[in-house]
């Protein structure tokens, strides 16, 4: 068992960290800290999960969010997708196992992954709307937020969703309140089984082997780490028992990265338009420095008369 | 020799000088709402397109307005330009002596124009503005439309929107270079902006610039 992290002390105590960590701020150059805080991160063990829904109910309840009551299509997804108020989501995946000939029921808690290299962060265009703090939590900031969906299409996962009431975006926060005060996330504290830890993402991931060894001895032979290098790696990790089949739980990416398309449309496309219209303007102002105006002559002005006139210009 | 190029409302004044109608009230009111529209466009999507011109938002009452009001104006300029295309299409038709023109664009840049072929209402720079910008503004409308998720966030992926906003923001950036051009070639030729305001030119400016069409007005008579 995992020693979960202790009870709070009922005092106020100071924040761990706070805008002097962030390494990251969307449409900003900032300088980052010198001294990095230890990396935190979520591990989950789908492996572990028995799909309560505890989680996403601590979810709700910590940061105060209530969602629309719903509609039954037959399956347990409830919602049937994230929403501004369902930062966390579990998806249920009935998967028939062909070697083992066993119906598996996988339940992968959906949310943000808190990605190392913050596809959302890049594409965004509101100063400070997203930020991303040493610790590796990236976080909204909802006063900065336009609405414009733009972390939407950096995503590389599908996470951030708009609010129909506010028109801001939201997501998990990795309870950035409570681990400032050396608190777990909601959720981490709400799961029965400990199928959700939380600590230094080091101890997870010692963790996360120590559960991959025993789920290999039952079996699990490609039992792994979900922790994908093509985002930098994550700060919300899963353990998977078919860890080279990610697809499987309810389409989670194979081997995710910021879209190439994203990449171009927030990289050269940035400076090779603001050459564009840099150099039109300059071409324009050297042609009259050179060239000079191009201005009606007073024969002209004559040649239009004569040829009102009638006479032959 | 051709049909007259000429379109409705334009006539010339005999007189000293000469004055020429060039656009009546109700085309320079289109083509005034079309250029606040698409300047009113072009600083909103910058204050979006980059983080050093972000503080043109406030221009527009700050970021969620800007958002907000953007893709409106969009549809605005949409409309607006319709109708200037419909006012102005058949004279922009290409022609043989375009491409001459075009080919001797040394001495457009010169303003060396006699050795250009005599000119209609619209030169061969003009036609490719005005053609620009109308294939210009069907693509931002059409991926303005993918990526306005207010109202048409559900009805496309977001691989189809990342390839949108890439497309819109490269359009938006070629048509604020033809932009440019338009607006310099405007400032250049001296006594053009008076068409946009009073809709007049003087007999002189037609004769430098569009003797064909000053010929055709005297022509046919349009007094
Ligand atoms: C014709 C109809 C148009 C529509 C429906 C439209 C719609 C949009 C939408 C929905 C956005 C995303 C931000 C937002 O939600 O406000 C956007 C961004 C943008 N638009 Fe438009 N737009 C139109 C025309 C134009 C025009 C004419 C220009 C420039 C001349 C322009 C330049 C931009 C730029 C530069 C961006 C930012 C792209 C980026 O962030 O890289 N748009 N537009
Ligand atoms: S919706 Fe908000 S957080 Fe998302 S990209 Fe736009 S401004 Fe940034
Ligand atoms: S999962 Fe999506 S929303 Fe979360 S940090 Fe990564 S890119 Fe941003």
């Amino acid at each position: 068992m995992f020693t979960p992290v202790p009870n709070p002390t009922t005092k106020p105590v100071p924040a761990k960290f706070g805008e002097q960590d962030l390494i990251r701020r969307s449409a900003s150059s900032i300088t980052p800290p010198a001294k990095r805080q230890t990396e935190v991160a979520k591990l989950i063990d789908v492996s572990k999960c028995i799909g309560c829904k505890a989680c996403q109910v601590a979810c709700l309840e910590w940061n105060n969010l209530t969602e629309d009551v719903g509609v039954n299509t037959g399956v347990y997804d409830n919602p049937h997708d994230l929403t501004e108020n369902t930062w966390t989501l579990m998806r249920y995946t009935e998967y028939e196992n062909a070697e083992s000939g066993n119906l598996e029921w996988l339940i992968r808690k959906d949310g943000c992954m808190h990605c190392e290299d913050p596809g959302c962060l890049k594409a965004c265009p509101a100063p400070g709307a997203i930020v991303q703090y040493s610790n590796g939590i990236v976080d909204f900031v909802h006063d900065k937020c336009i609405g414009c969906g733009y972390c939407i299409k950096g995503c590389p996962f599908n996470i951030p969703r708009i609010s129909k009431a506010d028109s801001k975006a939201y997501k998990c926060t990795l309870c950035v309140d409570r681990v400032a005060v050396g608190q777990g996330p909601a959720c981490q504290k709400a799961c029965p089984t400990q199928a959700i830890v939380f600590g230094t993402k080091d101890e997870m991931k010692q963790w996360a082997d120590h559960r991959i060894k025993d789920l290999k001895s039952r079996g699990f032979k490609n039992a792994g780490l979900y922790d994908p290098p093509g985002v930098g790696g994550t700060h919300v990790m899963y353990v998977l028992q078919h860890a080279d089949k990610p697809q499987i739980y309810a389409s989670l990416p194979n081997n995710p990265s910021i879209s190439p398309i994203v990449e171009l449309w927030k990289g050269a496309t940035k400076y090779a338009g603001l050459a564009a219209i840099g150099a039109f303007a300059a071409i324009g102002f050297l042609h009259q420095i050179v060239v000079g105006p191009n201005r009606v002559s007073r024969e002209d002005e004559e040649n239009a008369e004569r040829l009102t006139e009638g006479k032959s210009p | 020799m051709s049909k007259p190029e000429i379109e409705a409302g334009d006539s010339v004044h005999p007189g000293n000088p000469v004055i020429v109608d060039r656009y009546t009230v109700a085309a320079r009111i289109n083509h005034w709402v079309t250029a606040i529209s698409l300047v009113l466009l072009a600083l909103s999507g910058l204050a979006l397109f980059s983080p050093a011109l972000y503080f043109l938002t406030g221009l527009f009452g700050g970021g969620q307005l800007t958002r907000i009001i953007h893709p409106w104006i969009g549809v605005v300029l949409f409309l607006s330009f319709m109708g200037l295309f419909f006012r102005f299409f058949r004279l922009n038709l290409w022609e043989r002596t375009d491409s001459v023109w075009m080919a001797r664009l040394r001495a457009v840049l010169a303003g060396d124009e006699n050795k250009l072929p005599e000119v209609g209402k619209y030169n061969a720079g003009q036609k490719m503005v005005f053609w620009s910008m109308s294939l210009l503004i069907l693509v931002l409308i059409t991926s303005g439309i993918v990526i306005w998720d207010q109202y048409f966030g559900p009805y496309f992926t977001i691989e189809q929107k990342r390839i949108a906003v890439l497309i819109h923001s490269v359009t938006a950036i070629v048509a604020i270079c033809v932009w440019i051009v338009h607006v310099y070639a405007a400032i250049w030729v001296r006594g053009t902006i008076g068409a946009m305001t009073r809709g007049q030119v003087t007999g002189g400016w037609a004769w430098r610039h569009h003797r064909k069409w000053l010929r055709d007005l005297v022509t046919t008579g349009k007094h």
